[in-house]
């Protein structure tokens, strides 16, 4: 065991946590707010990966190829959305054949390499590395927590807006949302190409961040991203869109934070990828145990008492409907 | 104005299960009537909702709507027009949403859906006023989200959503069927009160007799996918539950003697 060799890489940890925090917003989108468990995103980060790699070596500014890598990401995700939408493909399906299609796609983006080095190549991190403040710094770690939490207001911000209404009653209730004229096909589509530009972003920021584009780099994402979401969600709560957006970012630095400590312990590094299924599985089935049941029922009816304290007060006694406020669904707070 | 002509649709043509939903049905509502649908299970009356709305094509025949022929127009889009409450509680209201967001949502049958604020402060009195006049104090309740609500209330808030931005014509699916008998007097009575303030021109279908003849200013009774029966003004006004059981017996004969005339 060795924690003195963790502690000193914990900087680090957080830095690629921050990088891949940009991936768990996008999963957020999807996974949460649509309720579509979208493999896309295995691929699109490979996509951003890639464009991001081969336009910067070929001389695009930094923040140029990131631009780009977002809106191919959003195009993957666009066509998984038609494909679901208008090709009435389960979505899961749907996605599974655009992961898979991306594989090819993404290799000829690297002209056929497995690899696309940017070594010696000046990217986004550069004048901070020259500066000493990259790689395993607390001061690299706080500029890109900086820019993720820019990215947080940003999507709550617009989770807030008309048109992010929208998108967020489509994934809650469908039929209602068509019934007021929200296209709910347009507002899918539209959260599957935000959620693979992000994704995109974050493969962008890998590949700059570990100096290749690797086509490899996507295998797994989707697990990295839920299990961001659910653990960070589990840990920060959901309850409100701002919270549960900063919960899946910072979720994702916590996950990896516990593959820093298991590899601390010695895990080896081959079992990476089965650590962080265990994760996300122990992270879903934790909530169904029965003692975890009964803390979060507590959770529950104290803020149902909250809420009806609240109807009480609010309801005018005289109304025939104050006479039964909510009680229906308030098992043994009727007599309140 | 609503314009119903001759519209039918089969289900399943040319199976075991083929089923003739609606036979040509000829309806046309005035602006301002509020027409009761009645009859039993199967006669038509949700396939009738669900074409005007949009969630089902015909297979013949034609829905136009303030003129507009909308019969190929898709659901989402007719629904600046049309405003529906659906029987289930759940099903007109987003419950992760809290009260204020679900009438934003309500609001975009005729605003654009862009980026500004999705609830303004402009919004919130408005919003704050109309919960008012459900007198639930919901208009104190803004923040609170929906699934927490009871169904009384959700279907409060729904036909409020439904009816807030003034639609050409209003949908109603037995949208006091799965309520208790107190709470569904309660939203029966806001309907009847919306829809007369409003001048809304509205279609309900409904199993209850006595709220058929309580609200609206004409009844049709449907049957095997036609109209059967069709009572209007001073008609409707002096009816009995007793004369509408009447006419559902007299059917049951007839029903007979028509497949009787047929073979």
């Amino acid at each position: 065991m060795n924690f003195m060799n963790f502690g000193a890489q914990l900087p680090g940890a957080t830095e690629l946590g921050l990088i891949y925090a940009v991936a768990a917003l996008g999963v957020y989108l999807t996974f949460r707010v649509l309720d579509f468990p979208d493999l896309t995103v295995d691929g699109s980060f490979t996509t951003g990966a890639a464009t991001g790699a081969v336009l910067i070596s070929s001389g695009t500014p930094p923040v140029l190829a990131i631009i780009v890598a977002f809106l191919a990401g959003a195009v993957a995700g666009s066509i998984t959305g038609l494909l679901h939408t208008k090709g009435k493909i389960n979505g899961l399906l749907a996605s599974i054949l655009m992961m898979i299609a991306l594989y090819s796609i993404n290799l000829h983006i690297m002209d056929g390499k497995a690899n696309v080095p940017l070594l010696g190549i000046d990217t986004i991190f550069t004048p901070l590395e020259n500066a000493g403040f990259m790689r395993n710094s607390w001061v690299g770690s706080l500029i890109l927590a900086a820019w993720v939490l820019l990215l947080v207001v940003v999507l709550v911000a617009f989770l807030h807006t008309r048109l992010g209404l929208s998108l967020r009653a489509t994934g809650d209730n469908e039929q209602m949302s068509g019934s007021f004229r929200v296209s709910t096909d347009g507002q899918k589509i539209l959260g599957l190409a935000i959620s693979n530009g992000l994704v995109a972003v974050s493969g962008a920021l890998m590949a700059q961040y570990n100096g290749a584009a690797d086509i490899t780099s996507g295998i797994g994402l989707i697990v990295i991203g839920l299990a961001s979401v659910i653990v960070g969600q589990a840990l920060f709560g959901q309850r409100r869109v701002w919270q549960a957006v900063l919960a899946a970012a910072l979720g994702a630095v916590i996950y990896r934070w516990v593959l820093q400590i298991a590899m601390a312990v010695g895990l080896d590094p081959a079992d990476l990828k089965l650590a962080s299924a265990v994760i996300v599985v122990a992270a879903l089935l934790l909530p169904r145990l029965s003692f975890v049941k009964n803390l979060r029922a507590n959770r529950a009816r104290t803020r149902q008492e909250d809420a009806l304290a609240d109807l009480v007060d609010a309801t005018d006694e005289s109304h025939p409907a104050a006479a039964m406020p909510a009680g229906a669904e308030i098992k043994g707070q009727n007599n309140a | 104005m609503l314009e119903i002509k001759n519209l039918a649709k089969t289900f399943f043509p040319g199976t075991v299960n083929e089923r003739k939903a609606l036979q040509g049905i000829n309806l046309t509502l005035q602006d301002g009537d509020f027409v009761t649908v009645i009859g039993s299970n199967g006669a038509g009356k949700s396939t009738l909702l669900n074409m005007i709305g949009g969630r089902l094509r015909p297979d013949v025949g034609s829905v136009s709507i303030g003129g507009r022929n909308v019969t190929k127009i898709a659901e989402h889009k007719r629904a600046r027009w049309v405003g529906r409450v659906f029987q289930d509680p759940m099903a007109g209201t987003a419950p992760h949403l809290s009260v204020e967001e679900n009438l934003a949502v309500a609001m975009g049958r005729t605003r654009m859906r862009n980026l500004l604020p999705g609830v303004s402060g402009k919004d919130r009195a408005f919003f704050k006023e109309q919960l008012a006049s459900l007198e639930l104090g919901l208009e104190n309740r803004l923040k609170a989200e929906v699934g927490l609500l009871s169904g009384g209330q959700r279907q409060a808030l729904s036909l409020l959503m439904a009816t807030m931005t003034q639609p050409e014509i209003l949908l109603l699916d037995e949208h006091t069927a799965a309520l208790d008998p107190q709470r569904a007097a309660l939203v029966s009575q806001l309907t009847g009160a919306i829809v007369d303030r409003d001048k809304l021109t509205t279609l309900m279908v409904t199993h209850n007799m006595e709220q058929a003849l309580q609200l609206g200013n004409r009844l049709i009774m449907m049957h095997e996918g036609r109209i059967i029966l069709e009572v209007d003004g001073e008609t409707k006004a002096g009816m009995t539950v007793k004369d509408l059981l009447g006419e559902f017996d007299k059917l049951k004969g007839g029903g007979v003697s028509d497949r009787t005339l047929l073979q």
